[in-house]
């Protein structure tokens, strides 16, 4: 009698077990030194990317910092800031996430042009993003006028325009990278779900959305900190009054205009909390994945 | 339970017997009643289709066999409401399920590697079914401790997924199965995922399960000796279709195809009777104790062959041939020899004896077979 | 409202387009040094980099095309935007012939960091005005009517310019305004009434004119009171002074002049 080979029939494509698989890929049989052609780039373009950054710390009016930084203008923008890019997150969320799961669960014709068309947004100048919500969405926009005319919303000039502008520039990220998770992410366990009488609904809030999760803070994050530094689809269709749609980026890039030390004080301040928001994050939900 | 095994073994004797390889029309009787599953399976996948019939009594565990790439999981699945049917049809105790959806379909599925949420402690997966037929959240848990008792693993309720072994897991995947008080419970090669050690354990608890089990039972295994312990009756698929279904003793006793012949451990042959010589399709001859004409197929285990160094004297020249030894492996003491030759064959051996011989690979020998130790029977 | 048809939906997209180019432009600097032996030559040669006010777009591209057609091989190469962030890009090295503001006190901080050759000169003033949607429909006709509570009102940046000069006026006639938004500059406020995403801007004369007929300019007496001198310098690390020396002479120049006043330029 023969015992074969783990039966691959089908398309239940035998995966393995889901075993635990820590440590694979830290220990490794021989590590020889670093290649040379990897280690110079490397290097470089580890120089390249913080170089600007130590310069802004180098640079930077610590004597004038104080003052700065208690300027209830700056305290104004950081704040809007931080509720305009949270907000932009959360609607990211709440509309990425299921586009993502259609994206990856559900095979309908022309899906890989919806793809490309959900990534435009990372390509597309976000100034133009900021052009095409107001042909959109501003009072004269194609939907916009009808929000006007009977809702009498008008998103142009409001804090609600800086989050649409923001969720528009930043959700793609979200997607895309949620769409990844899902695809990694072994489908089967939907369809045990379903056999257990889920609905496919139920199945990816029970099953899938924990699952996912990691993935799903991960591409958060990535939208987050691209909608804490958008700049130019804001300006454009949500236009710049501090306070109501001045964030941290528009004010950086006014105070340089006239004043650049200020400019660097700002610059100082989205960058701290950018990394403490980010390393906090980092250490509670993407250090498992 | 097990009374309406004995009913249906009587009746599969018969059904084989008369030869008949299509899966539906054998147990046409037990069918037609309306309880248990009725089914007539049609997918298609590229250049590959599967067209398989199954019948099966509630009280009664069917195993499908069959190769990789047979079509047994893709059955499955069709069955689960996975996998769309093309064609054919699907009654569930009299009930219509082509068209439902695997969620409201009363199946309950063993998927392979288990498919625990290994987000959930193994309580909540099991009381995971419950909760979408409605239960309250506390007596889909009250449930599924209920469940993990029976399988002897109430003090794991609180486990993760990731903390069980192979052989809880597996049950823990039972359990949630069976949570939902199924109609038919489907199993996907609910052993393979084990260690030779734990197989036997769990494949002993699972029999038992089984036979508890009131409704159908489909298990899915490319093992004969997983389908011989725990099915009633086996069938057979190849290449997407049914070659031979039965009891486990039917098919190890009358095997249809090389591949069952294989798995059983038999030399089989093809070929037409004439009284009690079969003269085979490709070949010799071969000398038989039943008397029958027509096409038969005929028989004999590897070990009723015996091997000779020079052609032997003494012997009955009937049922003897010349061959060459193709392989050699050792199955525990014996050596198993494939030959090719007048008739390719396999034949069994003691270590002592193959060191007599000087067997090795390449040598020539003479294989004798008595007609005592042949079996044949109508093809 | 008046529903746009098909042609308008063109124009406004055409528009649209313009203040994309612009808003791009505002932030990089071109620039091309191929010209240090074309100082010494007798004759004007090789490529001179201009760096001039958003607003003053239109008059120096014309300009820039006679000075071509008067000088053959002679390249002028433009780079309009924020004064301000024009004045940043020279301190900050930017490599340029003659800097155009569109205020002495941008062009200060050039001549303070001692990136200018001699004293600017001012060549032409601008002024302010109203631009309203065309057709008026708000009924503008006073910068106080801009205060009206409904209006969105969009003013130039504090920072910038005309930002300045509008506040300038507000506070002269002891107005508060609250506008929908401070844009950072002056194309940008004109394109939001273009847009008709706001009601009015406080622009320059020449942008209202440069619009033609898609905003409608509201002239307003305080206006007078912000005249806003627009300087003009050689700088000093000009890559090709001679042809920057007569590109300057052009602008001045009577020709220059007309060219400047028919765009809506006050004589100096």
């Amino acid at each position: 009698m023969t015992v074969g080979s783990v039966d691959g029939s089908g398309a239940g494509s035998g995966r393995d077990a889901e075993g635990p698989g820590r440590g694979r890929g830290l220990i490794s049989p021989r590590r020889g030194p670093v290649p040379v052609p990897l280690l110079v780039p490397a290097l470089v373009g580890l120089a390249f990317l913080v170089l600007p950054l130590v310069a802004l710390l180098v640079r930077a009016p610590w004597s004038d910092l104080p003052d700065q930084l208690t300027s209830p203008e700056v305290w104004q923008a950081l704040r809007l800031s931080l509720l305009c890019a949270t907000a932009a997150t959360v609607v990211s969320l709440v509309l990425g996430v299921p586009l993502a799961w259609l994206l990856a669960r559900v095979d309908f014709p022309g899906r890989g042009f919806v793809r490309a068309l959900v990534t435009l947004p990372l390509v597309l100048p976000p100034v133009v993003g900021g052009v095409a919500l107001l042909m959109a969405l501003g009072r004269n926009g194609v939907v916009g006028q009808w929000l006007e005319s009977w809702f009498g919303v008008s998103l142009p000039f409001t804090t609600a325009g800086v989050v649409v502008a923001e969720a528009f520039v930043a959700m793609p990220f979200l997607v895309i990278s949620v769409e990844g998770t899902l695809r990694a992410a072994d489908p089967r366990y939907e369809e045990a779900a379903t056999t257990l009488g889920a609905s496919r609904f139920t199945a990816f809030r029970r099953v899938t959305l924990p699952l996912i999760a990691p993935g799903i803070a991960a591409g958060a994050v990535l939208a987050w900190a691209r909608a804490l530094g958008e700049f130019g689809a804001t300006i454009t269709f949500a236009g710049n009054f501090p306070g109501r749609t001045q964030t941290m980026p528009l004010a950086v890039y006014l105070a340089l205009q006239s004043d650049p030390e200020a400019a660097i004080a700002l610059s100082l301040v989205l960058l701290t909390v950018s990394i403490a928001v980010l390393a906090g994050l980092r250490d509670r939900w993407m250090s498992a994945s | 339970m097990r009374g309406a095994e004995g009913r249906k073994r009587a009746k599969k004797a018969v059904g084989s017997g008369a030869g008949s390889t299509a899966g539906a029309g054998s147990t046409a009787g037990a069918g037609r009643s309306g309880a248990g599953l009725d089914a007539r399976l049609v997918v298609r996948r590229g250049a590959f289709r599967l067209d398989v019939g199954l019948r099966v009594v509630p009280g009664e565990v069917v195993a499908l066999l069959g190769p990789n790439g047979a079509g047994k999981t893709t059955a499955l699945r069709a069955l689960a409401g996975l996998e769309p049917l093309a064609d054919g049809y699907l009654r569930l105790d009299g009930a219509a399920l082509e068209r439902t959806p695997p969620e409201s379909r009363p199946v309950g599925v063993v998927f392979q590697d288990y498919l625990l949420f290994p987000h959930l402690t193994a309580l909540d997966n099991v009381a995971f079914g419950p909760r979408c037929q409605g239960a309250s959240k506390a007596e889909a848990r009250a449930l599924a401790a209920e469940w993990l008792g029976r399988m002897g693993l109430a003090e794991h309720a609180g486990a993760k997924p990731r903390r069980l072994s192979g052989g809880q897991a597996q049950r823990v995947a039972l359990a949630r199965a069976l949570a939902t008080s199924p109609r038919l419970l489907l199993l996907d090669e609910p052993l393979a995922a084990l260690d030779a050690r734990t197989r036997l354990d769990v494949r002993a608890q699972l029999r038992r399960h089984l036979a508890d089990f009131e409704a159908v039972a489909v298990l899915v295994t490319h093992d004969p000796l997983d389908a011989m312990v725990l099915a009633d009756r086996l069938v057979v698929i190849e290449d997407g279709q049914v070659v031979q279904e039965g009891t486990p003793g039917d098919i190890a006793r009358h095997p249809r195809t090389d591949y069952i012949a294989h798995l059983v451990g038999l030399n089989l042959y093809k070929g037409v009777a004439d009284r009690h010589t079969v003269r085979l399709d490709a070949g010799p001859a071969i000398t038989t104790t039943e008397d029958l004409t027509g096409p038969v197929f005929v028989t004999f285990p590897p070990s009723a062959v015996t091997l000779y160094g020079e052609r032997p004297t003494g012997v009955s020249a009937r049922n003897l041939w010349r061959c060459a030894v193709a392989g050699m492996e050792t199955h525990g003491d014996q050596i198993r020899a494939d030959l090719t030759g007048e008739l390719p064959l396999a034949a069994d051996l003691t270590t002592v004896a193959a060191a007599e011989l000087g067997l090795h690979t390449g040598a020539e020998v003479w294989a004798a077979v008595k007609a005592t130790q042949t079996h044949a029977y109508p093809a | 409202m008046a529903r746009s048809s098909g042609s308008g939906w063109f124009r406004r997209w055409g528009a649209l387009v313009g203040a994309v180019v612009l808003l791009g432009v505002a932030g990089c600097s071109s620039h091309s040094a191929e010209s240090s032996e074309s100082s010494e030559g007798g004759d004007v040669s090789g490529e001179v980099t201009v760096f001039a006010a958003a607003s003053l777009k239109e008059s120096f591209t014309e300009l820039g095309k006679r000075f071509e057609k008067a000088h053959p091989g002679v390249e002028v190469t433009f780079n309009f935007g924020g004064s301000d962030s024009l004045a940043a890009s020279i301190i900050g090295g930017a490599p340029a012939d003659v800097f155009a503001s569109a205020s002495p006190k941008t062009m200060k901080i050039v001549t303070d960091a001692g990136d200018a050759v001699g004293a600017p000169v001012t060549f032409v003033r601008n002024q302010l005005e109203i631009a309203a949607l065309p057709g008026n429909p708000e009924g503008i006709s006073s910068l106080k009517d801009l205060t009206k509570s409904g209006l969105k009102v969009v003013l130039c940046d504090k920072e910038v310019p005309c930002g300045a000069a509008a506040q300038k006026a507000l506070d002269a006639s002891g107005l508060r305004l609250t506008p929908v938004s401070y844009e950072q500059d002056v194309k940008a406020a004109l394109t939001k009434v273009e847009l008709k995403e706001a009601d009015a801007a406080v622009v320059y004369k020449t942008d209202v004119l440069a619009a033609g007929d898609k905003v409608e300019g509201v002239e307003f007496p305080e206006a007078a009171d912000t005249v806003n001198d627009y300087p003009i310098a050689l700088l000093k690390d000009a890559p090709n002074t001679k042809a920057a020396k007569a590109f300057v002479a052009l602008v001045r120049s009577g020709e220059g002049q007309e060219v400047l006043s028919d765009a809506g330029f006050l004589k100096p």
